[in-house]
């Protein structure tokens, strides 16, 4: 019997208070552990959709499921922002503990799985430093320590990497498969990089200029675990373009159709 | 050694203008009752030590009494405003006028008033140093960053937890700022309450010998008095830096070591 998607987005608008129409019609489903990137133009209401599916936004027409909005425990969605967000005032340590403290529990009782989760992302040597003496990359790790650290059911990334160099992205991107593997969390991450969609995602959907929609969907085939080689392999090359393409109709057809900006 | 060598320029320049000081009273011949020499007014310093030390005391209490006022009384009402829109559209008015009145006009009145002199000379230090720290925490406790708060929302925090985990956190620089500026204040308003109020009262402080002393044309002893505020006021901004450094200095920017 199949099992019911985590995340389920039916027909969805998204209309703000001035008249603008971000989201017309969004569907869209995750299933549990499944790993599904959101891409397309800037300003298409990528983040509008994570905003909906963690409860921080309501929608204003269709129907929106998912564990933040069904009342699930306070942990069990994390969010990674664009940028770090991390409270400068506070150690990596208490920035990483501040989800379990929210839900009550004491320093001493969240030390062990904070200490684990930061080992895991490779910042141990780092609890005591204040995020203003952490490179971007550090900063970013501590910030998905601090979305892990509740073991959640559903992890929404906002263009998390699009800040930092090349260089530190790529591994960044190596290493939230591996953390994705290791926890079986479902992501939904959004991008606007079709080379960071194809290489972290088994399903990329693509939407249009606003009002946003899903316009295209793609299937990434390439099993896991993804080493740095299929980034140069012809298969990485061919999605890529597949990809590209979607892309590019779907900002085309955007441009084309009248829309609705009021 | 770092410290010593950001103080000796200021070091120098200070002795420089004391220096000058002294040269032109001695070369041009001024008189003491006109402007006395910097040696003369630290001799007056020492001869009068005693009853300047008594009214040194008085001024020091009723300061950082105003100070301390001003600190749990500006904080307590930004954080009721901070949770409450309404309480702070019904208030606000009240701290603005207060902030807008002169204390010199309406020290008089606060003096028939209260009866106790000290206290109403510490409600009207109070009066004139608590609204940078209210403004200032007010603004702080909106300036949280916004993602956090979503971050709060998403893991469900209550008022409290939002409130002592992320609005006071992120104020505090605001807060700290509101404090630097309250502290020359309430120096400021402790000492033009204290010229309202005459030698009124059985303890007078720096103001009253500074008054007394200009009836008989005792300015060499006016200087003391007045060496005596600067160096309160001085302190005062010197506690108010080393807490800020203390506070901030490993996390925000204003206190972060400068790279330029």
């Amino acid at each position: 019997m199949p099992t019911l998607p985590l995340i389920a987005v039916d027909r969805v608008d998204k209309r703000f208070p001035g008249g603008l129409l971000a989201l017309s019609a969004v569907s869209m489903t995750v299933a549990a552990g499944e790993f599904v990137s959101l891409l397309g133009p800037s300003g298409c209401g990528k983040s509008t959709v994570l905003r909906l599916v963690a409860g921080l936004d309501d929608a204003s027409a269709g129907s929106l499921r998912s564990p933040a909005r069904d009342g699930g425990g306070s942990g069990q969605t994390a969010f990674v922002f664009q940028e770090p967000t991390l409270m400068p005032w506070a150690t990596v340590f208490d920035n990483v503990w501040l989800p379990l403290r929210l839900q009550g529990l004491r320093r001493g009782d969240a030390a062990p799985r904070v200490h684990q989760v930061l080992a895991d992302v490779g910042l141990a040597e780092f609890e005591r430093a204040y995020p203003a003496a952490l490179s971007g990359g550090m900063k970013m790790r501590a910030s998905i320590a601090r979305a892990l650290v509740t073991r959640p059911r559903v992890l929404l990334m906002d263009e998390p990497f699009a800040a930092l160099d090349e260089i530190t992205r790529q591994r960044l991107d190596a290493d939230l498969l591996h953390w994705w593997q290791q926890q079986g969390v479902a992501a939904l991450f959004v991008t606007h990089s079709v080379a960071e969609a194809v290489f972290l995602s088994q399903r990329v959907l693509v939407m249009t200029a606003r009002p946003g929609r899903v316009a295209a969907e793609l299937a990434v085939a390439e099993p896991y675990p993804r080493s740095a080689e299929f980034r140069l392999s012809p298969r990485f090359a061919a999605a890529c373009r597949t990809l590209g393409q979607a892309l590019e109709s779907a900002s085309a057809e955007a441009d084309s159709s009248p829309g609705d900006g009021r | 050694m770092n410290a010593v060598k950001r103080a000796w320029l200021p070091a120098l320049v200070l002795l420089g203008l004391l220096g000058g000081w002294e040269a032109l009273v001695r070369l041009a011949s001024i008189p003491a009752y006109t402007l006395p020499a910097p040696s003369l007014v630290a001799a007056t310093l020492w001869q009068h030590a005693p009853s300047l030390a008594a009214s040194w005391w008085f001024t020091l209490k009723v300061t950082f009494g105003a100070l301390a006022l001003a600190v749990a009384g500006g904080a307590l009402i930004a954080a009721v405003f901070a949770m409450s829109p309404s309480a702070e559209r019904a208030l606000f008015p009240v701290a603005v006028v207060l902030q807008v009145t002169p204390i010199v006009a309406v020290a008089p009145l606060i003096l028939i008033y209260v009866e106790s002199t000290t206290a109403a000379l510490l409600l009207c230090a109070w009066i004139v140093a608590f609204f940078p720290v209210l403004a200032n925490t007010v603004v702080g406790l909106r300036a949280a960053d916004p993602q956090l708060h979503d971050l709060f929302r998403l893991h469900r925090a209550t008022r409290w937890q939002r409130l002592a985990l992320l609005r006071l956190p992120a104020a505090l620089p605001y807060f700290m700022a509101g404090l630097k500026i309250s502290g020359g204040l309430s120096l400021i308003g402790a000492v033009t309450a204290e010229m309202v109020a005459g030698a009124a009262g059985r303890e007078t402080g720096l103001a009253s010998r500074i008054l007394e002393a200009s009836f008989r044309t005792e300015t060499p002893k006016m200087f003391a008095a007045l060496t005596l505020l600067v160096a309160t006021g001085v302190m005062i901004f010197w506690l108010s830096n080393a807490l800020s450094r203390r506070l901030l200095g490993h996390w925000h920017a204003s206190e972060l070591p400068r790279r330029d």
